[in-house]
């Protein structure tokens, strides 16, 4: 509407650049679906209501971080806040770009899934001393001090699933690892803490760990070869749910009845191998809480209420037991 | 193409023989020479299932290595080869869950996708000007991002009719039947059709190829066309292995297709390859990953050897071919 208002007042060159840029903008506004929840007036008592807040995701090639934004974009619409979100497609300089473009346009608050916890120091150190509070959520920011990190308890989880696995073999056998991306963090936590939980089960025997990073169709690959050199393994511990679903599909009608498999993330396809017994369990994050508790960290920040320098997320052991409650 | 320099003389002993062979067939050597190291590493290594299992997947590399032996023979190269693996797997498990097609129209709309996207890859080429190198890295931008939108970012699952290709037919692995069907009709189009002499004309001399009155356009849009119909089918047999489309199916999966190709003989400057020598790259490939994985070496190691063999196997083939321009 305001753009036919102005058409009018100005020339045909610039009236072509205005349609240009109007065009460029809407584009950008049909791209960003996810950006909804603008603000409403009713709640006019917060000092967050129509704030523009900026979520830069690592990637959305991976169904976590995609059930992350939904948590925070529907926290956002409760709240009232406009929610921006950019996806970096796992690239360490595009979100370095994308974090700058956030001070650009005006966010109020930031909060970063860093693609890697070094590389966006830079990025971040700008935007804090512009004043502009940041939420980290899932992977931290190294060195830095953000307003808050909302994260799960990877290396807790690892433990937890120490125990649950070694519980469905029986608290005998051999083990295989499935590793995720070497150098990155979850794949570090998680490994210790399984490395640490599976000592305490003195009849289980860690016989091969390789990487599948984090990948579907290398957790097929990578567990079809291992099994060819450890045919008598009865379980695996896959860093992540999507080498998990990977490997069960390897062991096909094995998995579940000589093989049990463990998996980490309690994503939905994961649940229903669960559910229909392929799979022993998961350690259930929960990324929609990460994604909303990360809305209400940013959203306190901007009212000025205290913030939790800390919130841990506390991970589940999902097995067939409970698995029902995580289906929905 | 490799019998060109053989028997010039009449009088070549065995040994010659023996040595031409070895020489022209280096990668071959290579994957041999390969086998008997791991099976004397650890005997698992040369079982039935381990090798069926090798075969498996070394398939989906191999099927796009075969399109992109065309690209390369014809001096051009395709990096969007794993978006469009991806993006066909995606269409396929789309138009199947959501638009509710049945599962063979599905898996042939898929492999059709493939095959337009790879046009447009041929169309940029040959009409635009653009070079292939880039032509081709905006489609695999564009292809992978277009996969994420049909999926929003989630694992689609994937028709039988998709399914059936990453199984078992009794005890053998679709796959690899697949494979020797691709890899036949590859061969086949390569050595014996116009369109495969033709690009070979084209690899080897762009502007004699003109000159000699092949239709050098049409021809560079078939080339990348079959290069997408030939990821397509590989992101079939990817999908079907899983029974689910993944948004990030295939990610990278352009440089081992490229890397099986030019360690199976094929020059990057274009005119020479050919599909036996791919199949030997693509098996060299899942020899090493699967040996790795068997000898449990560090995942921090494993790309640093992965890359050193490429450089060896390539090495070998640089090193034979200045030998013989002396």
């Amino acid at each position: 509407m305001k753009g036919i208002i102005v058409k009018s007042l100005i020339t045909r060159r610039a009236l072509a650049t205005i349609a240009a840029v109007g065009l460029f903008a809407t584009a950008l506004a049909g791209c960003n679906r996810d950006g909804g929840a603008s603000g409403s007036d009713s709640t006019a008592d917060s000092k967050a209501t129509g704030a523009k807040v900026v979520l830069a995701v690592s990637t959305m090639n991976n169904p976590f971080f995609v059930t992350l934004r939904d948590g925070a974009v529907a926290e956002a619409e409760a709240k009232g806040i406009s929610l921006d979100v950019s996806d970096a497609q796992n690239d360490a300089s595009t979100q370095s770009n994308q974090l700058a473009n956030a001070q650009a346009i005006g966010a109020k608050a930031v909060i970063v899934n860093p693609v890697d916890s070094d590389a966006v120091v830079p990025a971040v150190q700008r935007l804090v001393s512009a004043s502009i509070p940041i939420i980290a959520v899932d992977r931290g920011v190294t060195g830095v001090e953000v307003a808050s990190f909302i994260s799960s308890d990877n290396v807790a989880g690892g433990r937890q699933a120490a125990e649950a696995l070694a519980k469905a073999m029986g608290e005998k056998g051999k083990v295989l690892i499935l590793q995720g991306v070497p150098g990155t963090s979850a794949s570090r936590e998680r490994g210790q803490g399984f490395a640490e939980g599976i000592k305490a089960f003195s009849d289980i025997q860690v016989v091969g760990q390789q990487t599948a990073n984090f990948d579907r169709t290398q957790g097929l690959n990578v567990t079809s070869n291992l099994m060819q050199a450890h045919p008598d393994v009865t379980g695996i511990f896959a860093e992540n749910d999507e080498m998990a679903l990977g490997a069960i599909q390897a062991l096909g009608a094995k998995a579940g009845k000589d093989v049990m498999v463990f998996g980490f993330d309690g994503t939905p396809d994961a649940m229903e191998a669960i559910q229909d017994g392929r799979m022993v369990g998961s350690i259930a994050q929960e990324p929609a809480e990460l994604g909303k508790l990360a809305v209400d960290q940013a959203v306190n920040a901007i009212n000025g209420d205290p913030v939790d320098e800390t919130v841990p997320v506390p991970v589940t052991t999902v097995t067939k037991d409970n698995v029902a409650e995580f289906l929905q | 193409m490799s019998s060109t320099t053989a028997s010039t003389t009449g009088t070549t002993s065995t040994w010659d023989k023996v040595k031409h062979f070895l020489a022209s067939n280096g990668a071959l050597v290579g994957l041999v020479g390969l086998c008997i190291l791991l099976f004397i590493a650890t005997p698992v290594f040369l079982t039935g299932p381990n090798l069926l299992n090798v075969g498996i997947q070394a398939a989906t590399v191999a099927i796009m290595a075969f399109g992109m032996t065309f690209v390369i023979v014809a001096a051009g190269i395709d990096l969007s080869v794993g978006s469009m693996a991806a993006l066909a797997g995606m269409v396929s498990a789309y138009t199947f869950a959501t638009s509710g097609w049945p599962g063979p129209i599905a898996l042939i709309a898929g492999l059709l996708a493939g095959g337009l996207i790879g046009a447009v890859n041929g169309f940029a080429n040959a009409y635009f000007r653009l070079p292939s190198f880039i032509a081709t890295l905006a489609m695999l931008s564009i292809a992978r991002g277009l996969t994420l939108v049909i999926s929003q970012g989630l694992p689609l699952s994937t028709p039988e009719s998709v399914n059936f290709l990453g199984s078992s037919l009794g005890p053998v692995p679709m796959p690899i039947v697949v494979m020797i069907l691709a890899g036949a009709a590859a061969a086949f189009i390569l050595r014996y059709t116009a369109i495969g002499r033709s690009m070979y004309a084209i690899g080897g001399n762009m502007e004699a190829a003109r000159l000699a009155g092949i239709p050098v356009k049409k021809i560079q849009v078939t080339v990348f066309a079959l290069s997408g119909l030939f990821s397509a089918l590989a992101g079939m047999v990817l999908a079907g292995r899983l029974n689910t489309a993944s948004p990030q199916a295939a990610t990278g999966y352009e440089l081992d297709a490229i890397a099986a190709v030019v360690i199976g003989g094929a020059s990057l400057a274009g005119g020479v390859g050919k599909i036996t020598g791919t199949v030997v790259g693509a098996l060299l490939l899942a020899v090493i990953r699967n040996g790795l994985n068997i000898l449990n070496v560090s995942s921090f190691w494993q790309q640093v050897v992965i890359g050193v063999v490429i450089a060896v196997a390539v090495g070998m083939d640089v090193m034979r071919r200045n030998e013989a321009s002396h």
